[in-house]
């Protein structure tokens, strides 16, 4: 059920890596813990992250939580229309990207691939 | 993200009813319970709409009883237990000497001389002791700790009714808004009153335990053509909230008395003494400071319990419940603020994660029922 051309973190966030662009969003175990998603602040285009910063806020009916980052870079692109509809999430967590990140170099490291990912939510 | 329950939580009759239903199960107040199944918006939406139903079986019970049991439950709430009769309910507070909440209850008549409160599950300990030894100087008066003899469910929404009447023997139009009757539901015996915490109409049912189960599953059964399915403690809380009804332990507790939580219709002033009665008395006639209200967020943001509100520069009280609500598809909250600022329309700030969203002082409640009763 996890796409093998994504990669993920143990925060539950996953990386569509193209070349040096990173596509970020939340997996779909994260989307179900988090319940119906009524609320999402991403960061602006053009700030820096380090691995592991908070990069925005996710919050469903009951709860609020923080989004990862998955790897170091630069915002290069923000999803606002996913803003807007933020319980698309819910419905298709995979899709739903929040950010595209410029990498930084050897940003990539550590991270889970399909199987090691679903192993970790058993 | 949320922990696993441990082992160590105390399980209503239903849990594993939950467990197999696939609910989403959290620690509350002590208790493994059911936070949603199909996802709080659906259960919310299914309430205000068709029917839900709660297994609230952690909630209370304690009984009071004896030839001066009407004295004695008079003293220790606040609310006037003598305008009850037998079969009758109605809120109230247990209260401390300041007029604060040792907790919020609903005394139910069962006879002239037998009473049951209905507390919150994370206070029956603590209750039954201020009861216990509060009634200790008044005559013929016993408290008893009945929880463990009851499961508690809640079927709440427009289709309630007739979701349960085939299922019981009782002419469920009869009673009416916090009544109850003593019959049989789904061939087991017990209490149906028409309460709830949802801001709907709907019947809670007390049974024994042992044939939880029985009744919990007739009831999903007969309400499935009608769109009726079980509800956990998110919906509870969303509904509750939109209905401006106060939960302990957010909206009030021993710090915020009667009067500043505005149910001052929960206070009987007219009936004899009762704990916390002149201290009530006094900040009436000298006026509150500080006022439960209900507001929106006007920006794109969220209030949750803690965060603190902001009339300019002054920090002027502090959020007590806040949520997104499903139903109004609003941002809205209860905070209390000083009386000055807690009229309809007053505009002020709340700081959420370090920023500040703009909020304003609306009615409560936020939501409130179409009116087509029995």
């Amino acid at each position: 059920m996890y796409p093998p051309d994504l990669k993920y973190t143990r925060d539950h966030e996953w990386v569509k890596i193209t070349g040096s662009e990173a596509r970020v969003g939340i997996t779909d175990y994260a989307q179900k813990q988090l319940g119906d998603i009524v609320y999402l602040e991403l960061p602006e285009v053009g700030r820096t992250f380090e691995k592991g910063d908070v990069f925005g806020t996710i919050e469903s009916v009951k709860a609020v939580s923080e989004l990862y980052c998955p790897i170091g870079g630069e915002v290069t692109d923000v999803n606002s229309a996913l803003v807007q509809k933020p319980e698309a999430v819910n419905k298709s967590p995979h899709e739903s990207w929040m950010i595209v990140m410029k990498m930084s170099d050897g940003a990539a490291a550590d991270l889970l691939d399909a199987a090691q990912y679903s192993d970790l939510t058993k | 993200m949320p922990e696993t329950p441990s082992g160590t939580l105390k399980k209503t009759p239903l849990n594993a009813r939950h467990r197999s239903l696939g609910a989403r199960m959290v620690e509350f107040g002590g208790w493994d319970m059911p936070v949603e199944y199909s996802g709080i918006v659906d259960e919310h939406m299914a309430v205000r709409t068709r029917g839900g139903l709660f297994d609230v079986s952690h909630m209370g019970q304690i009984e009071v009883a004896g030839r001066d049991a009407l004295a004695a439950i008079q003293h220790v709430t606040s609310n006037d237990a003598s305008r009850l009769s037998n079969g009758q309910a109605q809120y109230s507070a247990l209260t401390t000497t300041e007029g604060t909440f040792v907790d919020d209850v609903l005394t139910y008549r069962l006879s002239n001389e037998h009473f049951m409160l209905v507390v919150n599950a994370s206070n029956i300990i603590k209750d039954f002791q201020w009861i216990t030894s509060r009634i200790a100087e008044i005559g013929d008066a016993v408290a008893v700790n009945t929880s463990s003899r009851y499961a508690l469910l809640a079927l709440q929404g427009p289709a309630a009714r007739d979701v349960l009447q085939p299922l019981t023997g009782a002419n469920l139009s009869e009673i009416k808004y916090y009544w109850f009757t003593t019959g049989e539901i789904a061939g087991v015996r017990g209490t149906i009153s028409r309460t709830g915490y949802t801001g709907e109409d709907g019947f809670e049912v007390f049974v024994p335990p042992a044939s939880a189960e029985r009744v919990w599953d007739a009831i999903l059964l007969a309400g499935r053509p009608e769109g009726v399915i079980p509800a956990g403690l998110g919906a509870r809380d969303t509904l509750r909230l939109e209905a401006a009804m106060r939960l302990y332990g957010n909206d009030i507790d021993e710090t915020s008395t009667v009067l500043e939580a505005d149910l001052g219709w929960i206070v009987g002033w007219n009936k004899p003494d009762f704990i916390g009665a002149e201290a009530l008395r006094r900040q009436k006639q000298e006026g509150i400071r500080r006022k439960l209200v209900g507001f929106e967020v006007l920006d794109r943001a969220i209030a949750r319990l803690g965060h603190a509100v902001y009339v300019g520069d002054e920090r002027a009280g502090v959020v007590t419940s806040g949520t997104q609500t499903p139903f109004l598809k609003k941002s809205i909250g209860m905070a209390y603020l000083p009386t000055t600022y807690a009229a309809p329309a007053t505009e002020f700030e709340i700081d959420i994660r370090g920023r500040r969203a703009r909020a304003r002082v609306v009615r409560m409640p936020f939501y409130k029922r179409p009116r087509a009763e029995s």
